[in-house]
């Protein structure tokens, strides 16, 4: 009961002064939302709007995760005020889900923000909405703790915006959001099948579209190993460099 | 209370704490006492879970520093060097998010944050933003927030550093009461006078060791090479003290004014026979008072630290 109000208290602060905060919102929402009304306007019919919705679902899901996340991080880890939270009787583990949870579920929100604007323009039969929530909510876990990941690793709120940024932006093009993976260059396969969204995509895609290169359980499977890699490696980076 | 033996804190090679020991008992006010760079935030650092320990042994409230952190972070406040608290926050919500880490459930926490804010006279700003507080306002909501979840140990680091003289000398009388309700405090300072008039017992740190543990009367008496008496009497003493440093042989005389001396001892001795005597002689003596060296000269006796350098720091500080 404890924990759960110390879990509760940490998400419900982060809310309320980060998520629903004009900044974020306008990283978090207007970005992905202009990116889709971009796609959506270029697309004639509705097989495109199907085709490219997977794609901007994923990344509406990795800015909304990653774009307060790693800053708050960094900035109440400069302020001392994350030495609060430290000190506080509550695993580091519960510590570190609380402080994510936030990021993902404003994550899971956003995924939504294009779905809507394609519902607008067709109607969506056939969509797998279990996968389709599954995919978002692993896929906004996964992006959660690299952005976590990143925010462990640095020690100045610049540096976190850079280092997001390095991954973010590349993520676009080799994960397969808007073009295929089968058609990158040889060299550069390996290093997509290293990028969560690459799992994400695909896993969205067979929830809307049917079709997908890899079964959908693999490609939940492989998300899920990431999401317990990226979270045990960042817990492992905050006990090596905060708690000294 | 708190037990600590061989604590060692390295920094790589460099050793910030060299394996320090001494104990707190329940219901006490412990000060440690250095310049800085002395090695006090490390000590505090490993007692508190946020640093790790290189070496030695740490026992809080009878749980192992090392193995049993959570269960010590439970029964202890903190409040740091620095006021943490989130500057977006009102005070009441500061206050009651402490709480909330701690478990407490809605209506307790409400009901021991107004108790707070009354305790610290912070009612009126309860509902302003963190980052509206003055200074001193910060340090003592950031020691309420310390305190919402009743624990038995406080520690402090640096309780008054750069704040203003009322709200240093408001900390402090709150510290004592709190320390009367039966909390046990372990504070760091480099304010000497701090640590005199709070602690029952301060160990002077220097360089990561602790050269001396004691009460303040302890400490000043360690470096209390003579015994010094001041006497003030009502009319000039001119004639007297010449005859006075022949009949009491074993003190050294020395007139300091026109109607004050000095009489200095190797041993202690009481003012009585002095007074008598001049009062014989018809100087009546106003007053007579035993003068003993400062918590600072013991300070300086016991560590050979340079004093001034350290007000300096101080300064710098503020």
């Amino acid at each position: 009961m404890g924990s759960w109000i110390a879990f509760s208290s940490i998400l419900g602060k982060d809310i309320r002064t980060y998520y629903a905060k004009p900044p974020n919102i306008s990283w978090g929402i207007v970005f992905p939302l202009a990116w889709s009304v971009m796609f959506f306007v270029k697309s004639s019919t509705p097989v495109d709007v199907r085709t490219l919705l997977p794609g901007l679902v994923v990344l509406s899901v990795l800015f909304g995760t990653t774009s307060m996340l790693a800053v708050t991080i960094t900035f109440e880890r400069r302020r001392r005020s994350f030495e609060r939270l430290l000190l506080a009787p509550m695993s580091l583990t519960s510590l570190m889900l609380a402080k994510t949870s936030g990021a993902i579920l404003f994550g899971v929100f956003n995924a939504f923000v294009p779905v809507v604007l394609a519902r607008l323009l067709i109607v969506l039969p056939g969509v797998n909405w279990i996968i389709f929530l599954l995919g978002v909510l692993l896929l906004a876990m996964a992006s959660t703790f690299l952005g976590l990941l990143v925010a462990v690793s640095v020690s100045e709120v610049f540096e976190a915006q850079t280092f997001s940024n390095f991954f973010r932006f590349p993520m676009i093009f080799l994960s397969g959001m808007f073009l295929p993976v089968q058609d990158l260059p040889h060299w550069l396969r390996p290093v997509s099948s290293l990028l969560p969204p690459t799992y994400g995509v695909d896993l969205i895609r067979q929830a809307v579209t049917g079709q997908s290169r890899l079964n959908w359980i693999l490609n939940a499977t492989v998300l899920s190993l990431m999401v317990g890699l990226l979270l045990a490696v960042s817990i492992r980076q905050v006990k090596r460099r905060w708690i000294m | 209370m708190i037990e600590v033996q061989g604590l060692t804190k390295l920094y790589g090679s460099f050793p910030a704490v060299r394996g320090i020991a001494f104990h707190v008992a329940r219901g006490e006010i412990f000060g440690l006492l250095g310049p800085n760079g002395a090695g006090k935030t490390s000590t505090i650092s490993m007692l508190i879970g946020l640093s790790r320990i290189s070496a030695g042994a740490v026992r809080i409230a009878g749980y192992d520093a090392t193995r049993e952190m959570p269960r010590i972070q439970r029964d202890i406040g903190v409040v740091p060097d620095e006021s943490n608290l989130y500057d977006e926050l009102e005070g009441l919500e500061n206050l009651c998010f402490s709480g909330a880490l701690y478990g407490m459930t809605r209506k307790r926490r409400e009901q021991r944050a107004a108790e707070l804010l009354d305790q610290f006279g912070l009612q009126a700003v309860g509902s302003k933003p963190f980052k509206t507080y003055s200074k001193g306002m910060k340090r003592k909501l950031t020691i309420a927030a310390a305190l919402m979840h009743e624990p038995s140990i406080l520690f402090l680091d640096e309780p008054t550093s750069g704040i203003d003289v009322a709200s240093a000398r408001q900390i402090r009388q709150n510290l004592k009461d709190m320390n009367e309700r039966g909390t046990t405090i372990f504070l760091t300072t480099h304010y000497i006078e701090e640590a005199g008039r709070l602690c029952d017992r301060i160990a002077l740190m220097v360089e990561g060791r602790i050269v001396r543990i004691g009460t303040p009367d302890e400490l000043m008496s360690a470096c209390q090479r003579e015994h010094i008496i001041e006497i003030t009497t009502a009319g000039p003493l001119a004639g007297v003290a010449g005859e006075l440093a022949k009949v009491f042989s074993h003190v050294r005389v020395r007139v300091t004014g026109e109607s004050t001396l000095r009489l200095q001892t190797d041993h202690a001795s009481g003012v009585g026979p002095f007074v008598v005597w001049l009062h014989e002689r018809g100087v009546p003596v106003v007053e007579a008072t035993l003068i003993r060296p400062t918590l600072e000269d013991a300070f300086v006796a016991l560590t050979s630290v340079d004093l001034a350098e350290m007000k300096r720091e101080r300064e710098r500080n503020s």
